[in-house]
């Protein structure tokens, strides 16, 4: 499949930008803070200079020492990966800002933060460029347990729990997926996606794997009822971390999923696709209703992110229609949105939590002098949570609801819309905090002008990137990667 | 990007600038915040009144960014979109003038006057959208920028009652938005046309045409407090007064009043609209509300809760006359956007002034102030008499042109709901103001303040003056050219070309 696309060498630094800061910044820890930026700012270029190839000359790939597939090891690029790529990489290079602040007194931390982000940083740029399953379960893995390892570097008792409950519900989803990659290799004997699209057939074998595979996909991107061990792992972890975590990790699982239900997976399963939204549409309501009872407001934002997750889910059932397209590339314009937006939640939840000591919101009255910027990026993020134009939460929001009635789906709709209005009501109980007359937070801890900022420029740009989505979309469908494989895509 | 084009988006930027500004300022820059208040108002004032004399000489100006496939992002300048923008950059200047002095020493002006200044930008873009999602897009910022407003005081009635604001206006929001996602569905573009861009699909699709309709008059009723819809205005009383004033008179219920004339002249077209028998259950609930509303306003003791009531009612007008389906009523229904505007902007001034001087919230705790606040009470009165619809004030050509129009379109039961719609305003506010001027004052008022000479701050009593004194000249001066009335005719006219 790759051979006949164009040659890029950025898809080899796109990987080994991040990689070569991990080792640097385990090598010579004390060099971190002049070497980060730096890293952030390859990796960023790099991606770059790949989305613009994408974007202009369509897909891209490289296989890697010149040995192409079935015996090397190919690296791919269409619109979805750098739609992914992308993201990250906005994400990311905010999170990096946003550390070398907050870690600034606490070096021992910081020393394991670095290589342990950008070995994730990485992990998920492999991912995004893997074009075979095993490749994929590699990157996946290596991501997994840094994450769970950046959990624990909090150190609370809160964080160790949360970290073991994600590190057992990570080995399990990454062995289910395991075996489904065995049993795939099995019975086709190759791993390449693009040869396994054109072979797999609906067989009990192929079954048992897909089944496999999505099961532990499902759990590791944390669907209602498998979202358990997301909010304490997310809540608890050290305040990049938490925005790492909510806004790319769990992203990545869902691309893993999205990506082989496109190309590898035998059939539209369209009992399992209705599953799936069913699951979505339980997740949105029970997540938000989870989200209005908590008390402590980073808890809150990690079950909004239980059911923001939701919302990626509702396109299985939708796509079970002529308009396919429209309903994955909602899904991606969700996982945009809920990246940029939930990233600038946490690390505005963070900076409040730091000057205030605390986050118990039934005290955050008043508590706006001295972060009133966190407060305003968490309102401004909440406009794209809550999917009001003209963010790209709203875009995503309008091509699903678009792809719900267009293909004769229109229950789907309430849970979109409700949705949006349950989001409004856990929002603005945060919000409310900043008019209320009531508790009296004073701060005691400073907050630097760079964290206020990070969390209010993410927060921004999820609001203004929506005025982007005819661009956005032009690059996500570079390649057509939203189009089943059966209807024959292969380029 | 040409002059032309530009130019929608300086009208915006003319209060979105300041009001950014305005957040970034330390409380105690008042003086640089009151310049840049007042620097941005005017500017807009003489932007969108240079853009009127614009329209007039047949200029076109347009701004257009593609927003989603097949969906732009349009600012367009049209005869009614003038006409609403017209009408809000006036009124703002009041309000602002107003606010300032209302707001003296009291905490967080900074912060009220930038959700204020975008308040006012977002209104202007609902004036001057061109197509839906972009009159989605300032909808929903006109909801979140008032929400801080409605809770401004921080109380827990305030909270509360921004709880409901929130409920109400969200929801109402998001009906819209299905609406508009499913017209999209069918029709494609969405860019409002005079006379409509739907009559190709009357055939295929009349039940979802119908279905559609309800949710996008549904979600503009309940910014423009339609019952059952209502719910959510009475409680936003507890906003300060300048707020209550800016809601009731321009801001919120004015844009779903404006939406409503939007989707049926603009999306529907009058003739599609009645042919698919929805104008007529739209006017019956528009009858519904103006007497419910009036009813309800009888009751009330609080004077905000009066007025609240009476806001429900009037500007059910508006509905009314466009869902009668008839040039003449039409143009009553339209020029009754200014005409309640200035009428009710003014009743909220004096009920602020009574608050801020005297301490006066009930309608029982207004006995003889007539005496003590003669201007304030005389605006008062100029306003009351306009809502009853006493010549030559303002209202009585609204509905005039209401009734008129209803018997020409041989709806005789219009002039019946006018009537006693009339008849319950009288009632409610005629006993205010026998009470204001010929009982005598109490003993002492709840909470007086002096303002030396004058009964209350200038900057309270003149925006007060100026409205009531615009309610009663654009009464007297109907029938000059460029009045709100000839203007309202213009617009009916391009709707109603035969």
């Amino acid at each position: 499949m790759g051979t006949l696309s164009p040659d890029s060498p950025w898809t080899i630094w796109v990987i080994f930008s991040p990689l070569a800061g991990a080792v640097f910044t385990f090598l010579w820890p004390r060099r971190a803070r002049l070497a980060v930026p730096l890293v952030a700012l390859g990796t960023v270029g790099s991606v770059a200079c790949l989305v613009w190839q994408v974007a202009e000359l369509g897909v891209q790939s490289h296989a890697l020492g010149g040995w192409a597939a079935p015996l090397g090891i190919n690296l791919y690029a269409d619109g979805l990966s750098a739609m992914m790529l992308l993201t990250t990489a906005l994400v990311g290079a905010a999170v990096t800002f946003y550390a070398t602040e907050y870690f600034r007194r606490a070096s021992e931390t910081a020393r394991y933060f670095w290589p342990l982000w950008l070995c994730l940083w990485t992990a998920l740029n492999a991912l995004f460029l893997s074009w075979d399953i095993f490749n994929l379960y590699v990157a996946f893995e290596l991501l997994g347990l840094a994450a769970i390892a950046l959990v624990a570097l909090a150190g609370s008792a809160d964080a160790l729990t949360g970290a073991m409950r994600y590190l057992l519900v990570s080995l399990l989803g990454s062995l289910t997926y395991l075996l489904g990659v065995a049993l795939f290799y099995s019975t086709y004997g190759t791993l390449d996606i693009g040869l396994l699209g054109d072979l797999t057939a609906p067989s009990a074998a192929s079954w048992a794997a897909t089944g496999l595979m999505v099961a532990g996909l499902l759990l590791k991107t944390a669907l209602f009822p498998l979202h358990f061990w997301l909010p304490p792992a997310h809540a608890a972890a050290p305040t990049p971390v938490s925005a790492i975590l909510s806004a790319l990790v769990v992203k990545a699982s869902f691309y893993l999923l999205l990506r082989l239900w496109l190309e590898v997976f035998p059939v539209t399963a369209a009992g399992l696709g209705h599953l799936l939204g069913l699951l979505g549409a339980l997740a949105i309501v029970w997540g938000s209703l989870q989200a209005l009872r908590q008390t402590r407001l980073k808890l809150l934002v990690a079950y909004s992110t239980v059911a923001q997750l939701g919302y990626l889910f509702l396109a299985f059932p939708l796509a079970l229609s002529p308009v396919a397209a429209t309903a994955w590339s909602a899904s991606v314009f969700f996982i945009l949105s809920h990246a940029l937006a939930k990233a600038a939640m946490f690390l505005a939840a963070g900076n409040i939590l730091r000057f205030a000591g605390h986050d118990r919101i039934a005290e955050l009255g008043r508590a706006p002098y001295g972060v009133s910027l966190s407060w305003a990026a968490f309102g401004v993020a909440g406009i794209s949570i809550i999917g009001l134009p003209p963010s790209v939460g709203f875009a995503a929001k309008w091509l699903q609801l678009e792809a719900a009635l267009a293909g004769g789906q229109w229950w789907w709709t309430l849970p979109i819309v409700g949705g949006g209005l349950l989001a409004t009501a856990y929002v603005f109980k945060i919000i409310s905090c900043v008019f209320s007359q009531n508790g009296r937070t004073s701060g005691t801890n400073g907050i630097s002008w760079r964290m206020e900022w990070t969390a209010f420029g993410l927060s921004l740009a999820a609001l203004g990137i929506g005025f982007a989505a005819p661009q956005l979309l032009a690059l996500l469908n570079s390649g057509t990667p939203l189009a089943l494989h059966e209807v024959g895509s292969a380029p | 990007m040409s002059w032309n084009a530009s130019l929608p988006l300086l009208v915006l930027a003319s209060s979105l600038v300041p009001g950014l500004i305005i957040f970034c300022l330390p409380e105690e820059k008042q003086r640089t915040r009151t310049t840049l208040n007042l620097v941005g108002v005017l500017l807009k004032l003489a932007l969108v009144t240079f853009m009127v004399w614009g329209v007039q000489q047949g200029e076109h100006y347009e701004t257009r960014i593609p927003l989603l496939p097949g969906l732009d992002f349009v600012l367009r300048a049209d005869a009614l979109s003038m006409f609403f923008a017209l009408l809000s950059a006036v009124l703002w200047l009041a309000t602002t003038i107003y606010a300032i002095g209302y707001l003296e020493d009291s905490p967080h002006r900074s912060r009220f006057f930038g959700f204020f200044s975008l308040c006012v930008t977002a209104t202007l873009g609902v004036a001057l959208a061109g197509d839906m999602i972009t009159f989605l897009l300032f909808y929903e910022m006109l909801t979140l920028a008032t929400y801080p407003l409605v809770v401004h005081r921080g109380t827990e009635a305030a909270l509360r009652a921004g709880n409901v604001y929130l409920a109400y206006t969200v929801t109402g929001g998001a009906l819209l938005l299905a609406g508009m996602v499913w017209l999209h569905t069918l029709s494609g573009p969405l860019e409002f046309t005079a006379n409509g861009f739907l009559a190709g699909l009357a055939r295929d699709h009349a039940a979802a045409l119908v279905a559609i309709f309800v949710l996008l008059i549904a979600g503009l009723g309940v910014k423009a407090a339609l019952v059952p819809f209502h719910g959510w205005l009475p409680q936003a009383m507890v906003a300060p007064a300048p707020v209550s004033a800016l809601l009731h008179a321009v801001a919120v219920v004015k844009a779903g009043a404006f939406g409503i004339i939007r989707v049926i002249h603009d999306v529907y077209g009058i003739e599609l609209a009645a042919e698919l028998a929805l104008t007529g259950p739209l006017a019956g609930l528009a009858a519904l509300t103006i007497i419910y509303g009036s009813l309800q306003a009888l009751l009330q003791n609080d004077l905000k809760r009066r007025l609240a009531f009476s806001t429900v009612s009037q500007v059910s007008y508006v509905a009314l006359g466009i869902a009668i389906a008839g040039p003449v009523a039409t143009i009553g229904g339209i020029v009754h956007l200014v005409h309640q505007g200035l009428m009710k902007i003014t009743l909220f001034f004096c009920a602020g002034n009574l608050a801020e001087t005297l301490g006066i919230h009930k309608v029982t705790e207004m006995r003889g102030v007539g005496r003590r606040m003669p201007w304030t009470m005389a605006a008062f009165t100029l306003g009351a008499f306009g809502m009853i619809g006493v010549p030559p004030m303002a209202g009585f050509f609204s509905k005039w042109f209401l009734g008129s129009g209803g018997l020409d379109m041989g709806q005789p039961w219009v002039v019946a709901v006018l009537i006693v719609s009339s008849l319950l305003n009288a009632a409610y506010f005629l006993p205010v103001l026998r009470a204001v001027w010929f009982e005598d004052p109490p003993e002492a008022w709840p909470a007086e303040r002096s303002f030396g000479r004058s009964e209350t701050s200038l900057m309270l009593l003149l925006p007060t003056l100026s409205t009531a004194f615009s309610a009663l000249a654009v009464g007297l001066l109907a029938s000059m050219p460029l009045s709100p009335l000839q203007w309202a005719s213009l617009v009916a006219s391009l709707e109603y070309r035969p």
